[in-house]
């Protein structure tokens, strides 16, 4: 169980997460949705300790974690898995040593033993054993995304936190990652986090989704209440909408209504362009 | 800003910069002294740091003995040439131009690499990735460099001052015409075990400098590609100047009485 509260944090002035309360239940996925910059991977970098939040608490399973030893963080981190938005495989190993690195770190298994769990794990999530030889840098892009998967779950760990884990791949492999994370849940028991600006993956794997927005934790609710929902922030959201209460970071309010005004010249100019063609 | 504010500003910038050295310094030498090892990453750097520098080192020293010898033969008066041409070639070799030289082009080699592998990582969130994997990247990435470093130096630089001697007799006997049993018999006579000694315990130091300056920059790289380029000349920059003047302290240490 994670639960957070109160969570502040801030780069200079940059005051990113803004009071954020969460709980993800024992055995639950909960999925985070959210605009682009809005601090999704900054709050999941909070819990796993790679960042430290000027304020709050985040207590894991009952236990709280911000300003423990590293000794004791060690301790908290074997229970976690994590995809990074980037995948962060370490390039200088090949893909095999990648997926198997944490189980050869906290069991003392041969070199064979490693190489099976990194092939079954591969096979997990749509991998041939082709790759196990490979090294990053020979990868594509949805392809180190996915390895970065097969890592997270490759120590089987009770609790799993996934950064877009179907940002970047084809739409089978997309499909493969959703089945996946939520099997993950319903037959190891795991606790899961994952963000996602993909509403379908949202859909098929969470229990519970999340909408986090200028840096607070708007909306909770079952997939099916976000969909009926009328709160109009995440109506916008979930529909994708340009129009609506929505601010886009960095996106000034008349650049957005420039961009209007030259869609409708555009839809103009076709318009023209297909009387000139002489269509009727 | 005024100038007070600016002195003050550059004061406590260069103090936390200071600070975080030497927490830096203190966890790494603290985690190169504590198990884990990672026998095979150590054994990979020494291999990358010590032996695939050799060929630098050994014609950086090969010249320098050889020059030396030039000069201190057309400097000197002809008189006596033999002997202190050999003595001088002995002693500079191996109590400063060996550590040093050898000193700086590993630095040149190495700190940089390491700066920009480990940049590279930070910046690519590998680091971060190895936290989660339940390894201390400390452990992983800085104690294996900092070791290799530590005692890759000593070898190479005892290398180095074997290849300056031979590169000063080679000139001597071959240019200047002088005679090999001679300078052979002058060198030996002349040089002490202290010199060599003072010379390896000096590039051990170096070797620490040159791994860790590499890891420090490197691990707090931060801004993309060109965070790492910043890192990499850095480490180089640092590495050369804290080399030059760790050598100034400790030869008046050594040679003080
Ligand atoms: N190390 C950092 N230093 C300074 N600012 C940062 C840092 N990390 C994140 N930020 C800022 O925090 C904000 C949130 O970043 P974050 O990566 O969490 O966004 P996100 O919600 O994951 O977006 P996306 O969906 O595009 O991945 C951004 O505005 C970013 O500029
Ligand atoms: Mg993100």
């Amino acid at each position: 169980m994670i639960e957070l509260a109160n969570i502040h944090k801030s780069f200079g002035p940059k005051h990113v997460l803004q009071g954020i309360d969460l709980t993800v239940e024992k055995g639950e996925s909960l999925v985070v949705i959210g605009g682009s910059g809005s601090g999704k991977s900054v709050m999941m970098k909070s819990i796993i300790g790679l960042l430290r939040p000027e304020q709050g608490s985040i207590r894991i399973n009952g236990v709280e974690t911000i300003g423990i030893s590293a000794r004791q963080r060690d301790k908290v981190n074997r229970q976690f898995g994590m995809l990074f938005q980037h995948g962060a495989l370490l390039d200088s190993l090949p893909v095999w040593q990648n997926v198997a690195f944490a189980v050869r770190q906290q069991k003392n298994i041969s070199t064979a033993q490693a190489r099976a769990i990194a092939q079954e794990s591969l096979s997990l999530v749509g991998l041939g054993a082709k790759l196990l030889d490979l090294y990053p840098a020979d990868l594509s892009g949805g392809m180190h995304k996915c390895v970065g998967l097969a890592r997270a779950i490759a120590a089987k760990p009770p609790i799993l936190f996934f950064d877009e884990p179907t940002t970047g791949l084809d739409p089978v492999m997309t499909d493969i990652i959703n089945h996946l994370i939520r099997d993950c849940v319903r037959e190891l028991g795991a606790t899961t986090l994952t963000i996602t600006h993909d509403m379908s993956s949202a859909r098929i794997m969470a229990d519970k989704v999340a909408f986090l927005y200028q840096g607070k934790i708007i909306w909770v609710g079952t997939e099916k209440e976000m969909t009926n929902s009328d709160d109009p922030f995440l109506h916008q959201f979930v529909n994708g909408l340009a129009d609506g209460p929505i601010a886009t970071e960095g996106v000034i309010e008349e650049e957005r209504e420039r961009g209007r005004q030259e869609e409708r010249a555009e839809g103009r100019g076709k318009e023209r362009a297909e009387e000139q063609n002489g269509a009727p | 800003m005024n100038p007070l504010a600016k002195i003050g500003h550059y004061t406590l910038g260069f103090l936390t910069h200071t600070g975080r050295l030497c927490v830096f310094m203190a966890q790494a030498v603290l985690a190169m002294c504590q198990p884990p090892f990672y026998f095979r990453l150590i054994g990979q750097q020494i291999l990358r740091i010590g032996y695939f520098s050799l060929p630098v080192v050994a014609l950086t020293s090969f010249f320098t003995g050889g020059v030396l010898a030039l000069q201190i033969y057309y400097g000197g008066n002809e008189f006596n040439s033999e002997t202190i041409v050999a003595s001088i070639v002995a002693l500079g070799i191996t109590r400063e131009l060996g550590p040093v030289l050898g000193g700086l082009m590993v630095a040149g080699r190495v700190s940089s690499a390491i700066a920009a592998e480990i940049g590279t990582m930070r910046v690519t969130e590998q680091i971060d990735a190895l936290t989660t994997l339940s390894t201390n990247p400390f452990k992983y990435l800085v104690a294996p460099r900092l070791l290799a470093a530590i005692l890759c130096l000593p070898v190479l630089v005892l290398l180095a001052d074997i290849i300056g001697v031979m590169g000063g007799f080679i000139v001597g006997t071959q240019t200047l015409d002088f005679n090999a049993a001679t300078y052979i018999q002058r060198t030996i006579d002349f040089l002490e075990f202290d010199d060599i000694n003072s010379g390896l315990i000096k590039s051990a130091v170096f070797g620490f400098i040159i791994a860790i300056m590499g890891c420090y920059n490197g691990y707090y790289s931060a801004g993309g590609a060109q965070g790492v380029g910043r890192a990499t000349t850095n480490a180089v920059v640092s590495a050369s100047i804290l080399i030059l003047s760790a050598n100034y302290i400790m030869t008046s240490l050594f040679f003080s009485s």
